[in-house]
């Protein structure tokens, strides 16, 4: 583990290297950085509930194909971006805390098994309701005015601005009585229960939270492709990407999922780029290495002492008394 | 010690699994202040009466009243937050937190602590009360039998209960490790908390408790002091069998 406050600086410097790229690189590391903060945040959110909490969800598509299309909708309707991305965040929250009350009865694989459900019971709804959606045709959303590189300016601030929101969120959550009860829980629910936890409501905060914000970066997603459709908004592969994102980085810590999202994506780029054939083969072989000898992520390497080359140390818990 | 409202009240209550019936019936009242202990043969529906009591399970008939509200059908953190604690037969740390974040849970969700570092100072006070302050900062995990067993005492009293109780804290204990334990139990008491003691071992109800409450197949059989219980034909039998009820009623006939 690297101490604290280096997390913090390091972290500092890595969003001011994002934010920057405009300013020293090309229009495809800008894309890139775009993409890198995007998945942060989908991470970031995924991480309230299945790192914080234990509950791992698949719904992440969901929320994120839900908000793309209010967030269109709202566009197409003529409401301003920005007031449209924050429509599909309200709309996703208060559509998240409803469901959260019957899914989150479900633990472990059930409710894994209820979150992917919920992908493909939005996803059939979205490509069936065409008189509202277009259905399988897509919708086209209004595009940006300006040049080209203004708007990937755009969309790259913004996808850091919903990152950052979700990281200080995830500070409040990580210190406050919030991120405590959702440990209880992870650790032990009937005991957390017991102890005067309010688990039903602590999970469908967790949840809610989960969702949120991958409501606000779906909706920026449709704004800046200027064009949806109901498989690649529902896509199992996001699905699934997330949590494995978050894994990779150290789930239930406050730095793991941006670690993970950020390895992930250059290493998923940069196999894409040099094999072409073979990459998500190649890609899919190095999670499964990463994940069977790192299960506590990245973050939990033991960095000063890879560092120091001085000689590995047995973890010292004796029992005690 | 003089209060005259009970602070819980059992009337009538039963449960049943499906056709199984594991407690019939069973009323009783219990006045604040006193160590009572609960004791009956494995399955005599000991663990299932606190679990009503604490809202884990709901009973299926009769009611149950603490400081004088009904409760019958609260859920756990409701009565964790009334004042109502229990520690479990199996101990349920928080196994990746460490030993004063455990009670520190306690203290934040059941207590009048609202704030994560309020909490940990008052957990820092339990721990020393409990004996466990050397082992503030290591993994709940790393604890022996005997100290997460402690464990489980401090985060009840970090919980700051008018209730406690104690389903079988002093099973798996080797004979000193149980003199400690009691110890511990005497000194919470004389908090003004209300104990019942759930047990098996005999040592453990005849120093501690006043009151002994005997459950057999679900029924209440006995109520007393300890010393009439120890002479109760019917507890005799329910524990030793028919034989020795037999040999008891002479000895006393005689």
């Amino acid at each position: 583990m690297i101490a604290r406050r280096w997390q913090y600086l390091l972290f500092a410097i890595w969003v001011v290297a994002l934010i920057s790229t405009p300013l020293w690189a090309g229009n495809y590391v800008i894309r890139l950085a775009t993409t890198i903060a995007m998945a942060s945040a989908l991470t970031l959110s995924w991480n309230f509930i299945g790192g914080f909490t234990g509950y791992p969800s698949f719904a992440t598509a969901a929320f994120f194909g839900l908000g793309s299309y209010v967030g269109a909708l709202s566009q197409i309707a003529g409401v301003p971006m920005v007031l449209a991305w924050i429509a599909a965040t309200l709309f996703v929250g208060l559509f998240t805390a409803a469901l959260g009350g019957i899914i989150l009865r479900l633990r472990g694989h059930y409710f894994a098994i209820g979150s992917i459900g919920i992908v493909e019971v939005l996803r059939l709804v979205i490509a069936s309701w065409g008189s509202l959606t277009g259905g399988g045709d897509g919708l086209n959303v209004p595009f940006l005015s300006g040049g080209p590189d203004a708007i990937a300016r755009t969309f790259l601030a913004a996808m850091i601005a919903i990152m950052l929101c979700v990281f200080a969120i995830t500070l409040v959550v990580d210190r406050g009585r919030l991120g405590f009860g959702l440990r209880c829980i992870q650790q032990n629910e009937d005991a957390a229960d017991m102890l005067g936890v309010n688990t039903t409501l602590y999970k469908v905060a967790a949840f809610t939270l989960s969702a949120m914000f991958c409501g606000t970066v779906g909706a920026a997603y449709a704004s800046w492709t200027g064009y949806i459709d109901p498989n690649e908004s529902f896509s199992i592969i996001m699905t699934i990407k997330v949590p494995v994102m978050c894994l990779l980085g150290g789930a239930g810590t406050v730095f793991g999922p941006v670690v993970g999202a950020a390895a992930f994506t250059l290493l998923e780029e940069f196999f894409w780029i040099n094999f072409l054939d073979y990459n998500r083969a190649i890609l899919g072989g190095v999670i499964v290495i990463l994940i069977f000898f790192l299960p506590g992520g990245l973050l939990q390497l033991p960095y000063r002492e890879l560092f120091a080359r001085s000689p590995w140390r047995p973890p010292q818990d004796k029992p005690a008394i | 010690m003089s209060a005259t409202a009970p602070i819980l009240e059992l009337d009538a209550v039963s449960k049943s699994f499906g056709g199984i019936e594991a407690l019939r019936r069973v009323s009783f009242t219990l006045q604040e202040g006193r160590i009572a202990a609960l004791i009956g043969p494995n399955g005599a529906g000991k663990t299932t009466l606190v679990n009503l009591i604490t809202g884990v399970q709901r009973a299926t008939g009769g009611h149950i009243s603490f400081r004088g509200q009904d409760v019958t059908r609260q859920r756990p953190h409701q009565a964790a937050r009334r004042g109502l604690a229990r520690t479990f037969q199996i101990v349920q740390p928080f196994p990746r937190m460490s030993v004063i974040e455990n009670v520190a849970a306690g203290a934040l969700f059941a207590g009048a602590h609202s704030g994560v570092a309020e909490a940990m100072a008052f957990a820092r006070e339990q721990l020393e009360f409990a004996g466990l302050s050397e082992f503030a900062d290591r993994p709940a995990s790393a604890l022996t039998l005997a100290g997460r067993k402690r464990l489980e005492l401090a985060k009840s009293l970090a919980m700051q209960p008018r209730l406690l109780l104690l389903d079988e804290v002093n099973s798996g204990l080797n004979s000193s490790e149980i003199d400690g334990a009691l110890a511990l139990i005497r000194k919470i008491a004389d908090r003004g908390i209300t104990i019942v003691v759930i047990e098996h071992v005999m040592k453990v109800i005849f120093s501690l408790a006043e009151r002994v409450l005997v459950l057999h197949h679900g029924e209440l059989i006995a109520d007393g002091a300890p010393d009439a219980i120890a002479g109760d034909v019917r507890v005799i039998e329910a524990y030793l069998g028919e034989k020795f009820a037999r040999r008891a009623r002479s000895v006393a006939n005689a």
